[in-house]
């Protein structure tokens, strides 16, 4: 088995305050990179993100398979669910699950939705989308590559859904940015 | 300070009998989660499992269980009471962090990376490498209008803030003025009404998109909530009777400024008063220039 | 030139070394060992394992000694300390009715089962000053021993339940029961949580509010159907094990409450149940916590909720004396900046109420 953060607790603290940038300033990319030696499938930001946040008493769903996901289910100890729809959170390293097919949260606890941790290809700030809403003060830059075509209209029927809708971590090798659900993306033009 | 006792006595600091920052990490991680949802719905409070702490309820646990949460080896605390660092609980929670985390520590509000606050935001404009963590006694806004937590939270869901709007109108209508000087809601994003905590009307202002993050813990209460940065926050007013941020109309005794919140002194027993900052580190800073 | 006053932490300094002196009083007197404490203040070492939620007599009594005998403080002192803890398993639920009886009566018959044991009670003590104790005197003389204790005690609630006259509390489930120290309350609150907040919750306010009940603020007609205290032995089941091990025994106190109820569609006339139970010796929590129990389930039964006692938040959120003496004595912190902002509000107000005044006469004239 792979190991995880050298430092447990530094380890968690320092990805963890890459994940809060990150959701504060939507688009904006982080770096995190504190897991060196993993499983060929999952992004250090991704495997980190997850590993900070998931525990026993948190639902996870993952697309991963073998070693990797035996290294997800053995450091975080959350208990691995088959249903997307059930997950507090989501690893996904291929294929997206559809947005609205996962937990939204309701009108009162908004809060109980999924967060899906999303591995893409290519991260990169300045070009691509145009990000607007809260934690961003006029426009931010944001492009990712190898996400569904239709991304961007599953978003904005996430976003529609405001307050409930779920929460999106984009990782990309040990780069993240984050879509807070109250992100309004307008294609590139 | 005497209230945290070793768990292995022998040749063993107290400090070394807690984990960093004092939580275990299960706990931090429930309130990282709860800090990120705070942050993706701007205002809305999230209820956390919020634990004893060393110190007491009402007495910045929240704000300490998110600062604990936050913190790491990097970072340098600044924490304020009524906008000073001298005052005895912002000593008092400064010394826990120095002691519980090893963490540098600073008064000058451009240097500090988190700012742990109860009832004040620091003069000083801030900035984006900075995070505010504020102390919250009764996070809900409505309380005094609808003690019932099941019925806020409805209201809530349904932003129906009709019971805070028709007392402000009362208010109005009585007096001329909103009747709240302090802890005046505000509607974060247009969506939720929250409270500023127990800050003067004189710093809402500084909510509005500002450059920091914002974080708010009420441990007793058991609930964390957020404004990221860039975020629209308005007090809530009426168009014809527009909030109105209020200041003492004197200028400070110590440094001269005639713009920053100031403390009120009794000089003596014949009503003679002055007036100094609340922020003491603006008040040295603007002496010192 | 104003100065401002500095020195917080010099002063905390020294406030607490004053405290410790005041702590040790009189220093030409012996001092005081958490055993003593343990053993001569029992009740309320009991009193703080309650309230503090962690059963652990020595550390309670050295709490108390700290505390300077302030029990709500002594309650947060291990609070504090039991939220520290790693939490390895939870225990298989106690068998109170395997109880090694040390006090056991019931009002509702004038004899059953396994008889009245009376046990260490003040009850029938003439509260009269026993000025022989504040000499230094005999040991007290042994007690005849009671050997009651010995025979089985069947539960007083399951006679009549067997008779179909009483209603028998859910079977248990294998779920691991919701826990209080972990996530925050929601409402409405399930009767185990609600259990779990007053099983911890201030003696006195629970007291007051089991006093409303009999006194029409919801309309109580409560029995003891029985009230026993004695050793229970706590069982731990290891999952690599496979089956129960003994862990020890611990004291607690049960109070099982018997209250009408005039039935309903669903369900024939029968009595109900409040349930109080207490780590340690607490006959007036039990008691207390059974009667606001039956109050809290006035929803549950469809009764009319009009009471301070059946209204679950109001009850549920002003129980815990950590908090509340924590949110009450916060006053005492610096309040100047928000004081401040009251006085120009009030300043400003005054000031138009004023104007509207010296303006008020020419009005009249006018018209």
């Amino acid at each position: 088995m792979r190991p995880a953060f050298n430092d447990p607790v530094f380890g968690a603290q320092e990805s963890f305050r890459a994940l809060m940038e990150a959701m504060a300033r939507p688009g904006r990319i982080q770096r995190c990179d504190v897991l060196p030696d993993l499983p060929e499938a999952l992004a250090p930001s991704a495997a980190a993100a997850l590993l900070t946040l998931a525990d026993a008493e948190t639902a996870v769903w993952t697309d991963a398979t073998g070693e990797a996901r035996e290294w997800i289910a053995f450091h975080t100890g959350a208990p691995l669910v088959a249903d997307a729809s059930k997950a507090q959170f989501l690893l996904a390293t291929g294929t997206m699950p559809a947005l609205a097919t996962l937990d939204a949260g309701s009108d009162e606890t908004p809060q109980d939705s999924a967060t899906l941790i999303l591995q893409c290809e290519t991260l990169a700030e300045g070009a691509g989308w145009r990000l607007s809403g809260p934690g961003i003060e006029h426009e931010h830059r944001l492009g990712a590559a190898g996400l569904p075509a239709d991304f961007t209209a599953q978003w904005a029927a996430n976003r529609q859904g405001f307050p409930c809708g779920v929460d999106l971590v984009l990782c990309a090798g040990a780069r993240l940015a984050a879509l807070p659900r109250s992100t309004r993306i307008e294609e590139a033009g | 300070m005497n209230a945290i006792t070793p768990r292995n006595a022998p040749g063993n600091t107290p400090e070394h009998a807690y984990n960093f920052a004092y939580l275990d990490e299960a706990t931090k991680r429930m309130i990282r989660r709860a800090i990120l949802k705070a942050i993706a719905i701007p205002g809305h409070q999230i209820p956390f499992g919020a634990r004893e702490m060393p110190l007491p309820y009402g007495w910045g646990t929240g704000g300490i269980q998110v600062t604990a949460a936050i913190l790491g080896p990097r970072d340098v605390l600044k924490v304020i009471d009524q906008g000073a660092d001298d005052t005895t609980n912002a000593v008092s929670i400064r010394r826990f962090f120095a002691r519980v985390a090893n963490v540098e520590t600073t008064t000058r509000t451009a240097e500090a990376t988190i700012i742990q606050t109860r009832h004040r935001i620091p003069e000083r404009p801030l900035t984006e490498g900075q995070v505010m963590v504020f102390q919250v006694p009764m996070p809900e806004p409505l309380f005094r209008l609808e003690p019932r937590l099941a019925e806020t939270r409805r209201l809530h869901a349904l932003g129906d803030y009709s019971l805070a709007q028709v007392r402000l109108y009362e208010d109005i209508a009585r007096q001329g003025e909103s009747g709240s000087a302090y802890n005046h809601p505000v509607m974060v994003g247009g969506r939720y009404l929250m409270s500023p905590s127990p800050i003067p009307g004189f710093d809402n202002p500084k909510l509005h998109n500002s450059p920091a993050l914002m974080l708010f813990g009420a441990g007793r209460e058991k609930k964390i909530y957020a404004v990221p940065p860039y975020t629209e926050v308005r007090s809530l007013d009426f168009e014809d009777h527009p909030f109105k941020p209020m200041r003492a109309p004197q200028c400070c005794s110590a440094c001269g400024s005639a713009t920053s919140y100031l403390d009120e002194i009794v000089a003596d027993d014949q009503g003679g008063r002055i007036f100094v900052c609340s922020d003491t580190d603006h008040c040295a800073e603007t002496q010192g220039q | 030139m104003y100065v401002a006053v500095k020195g917080g932490d010099a002063a905390i300094s020294a406030a607490h070394g004053w405290l410790a002196q005041r702590r040790r009083g009189d220093e030409s007197l012996p001092e005081l060992s958490p055993a003593q404490i343990e053993e001569q203040l029992g009740l309320a070492v009991d009193r703080v394992i309650a309230e503090g939620s962690c059963h652990d007599r020595a550390l309670a009594a050295l709490a108390i000694k700290q505390a300077r005998g302030d029990l709500i403080e002594a309650a947060f002192l291990l609070r504090a300390y039991r939220n520290t803890l790693s939490r390895f398993a939870a225990c298989e639920p106690i068998d109170t009715g395997a109880m090694r009886v040390q006090r056991r009566i019931s009002a509702t018959y004038k004899d059953l089962p396994g008889g009245q044991v009376l046990g260490p009670t003040f009850d029938y003590t003439h509260r009269l000053l026993d000025f022989a104790l504040a000499a230094e005197g005999l040991p007290p003389a042994e007690p005849e021993e009671a050997d009651a204790a010995e025979a089985t005690m069947p539960r007083v609630t399951e006679l009549l339940a067997r008779e179909g006259l009483m209603s028998r509390d859910a079977p248990g489930t294998d779920e691991a029961p919701p826990d209080l120290t972990r996530e925050p309350l929601p409402f409405p609150t399930p009767r185990p949580l609600r259990l779990q907040s007053l099983a911890r919750g201030d003696e006195g306010f629970l007291l007051g509010l089991g006093y409303s009940t009999q006194r029409g603020y919801g309309n109580a007609h409560p029995f003891v159907a029985e009230l026993r205290m004695g050793e229970v032995e706590v069982m731990l089941a290891p999952a690599e094990l496979g089956f129960a091990v003994s862990i020890g025994d611990i004291a607690v106190t049960e109070c099982q409450m018997v209250n009408q109820f005039a039935g309903s569609a669903a369900s024939p006339p029968q009595f109900t149940r409040g349930y109080g139970l207490a780590m340690g010796h607490g006959e007036r929590r039990a008691m207390a916590m059974a009667l606001v129990d039956r109050a809290l389930m006035a929803q549950e039964m469809g009764e009319e909720a009009t009471a301070p006692a059946q209204d679950a938040e109001f009850v549920l959120l002003h129980a815990d004396n950590v908090e509340a003496t924590g949110f009450v004595e916060h006053l005492k912190l610096p309040h100047h900046v928000d004081f401040q902002s009251e006085l120009e509000k009030l300043r400003s107000i005054r000031a138009r109420w004023q104007a509207d005044r010296d303006a008020a006469p020419i009005q009249e004239a006018a018209e």
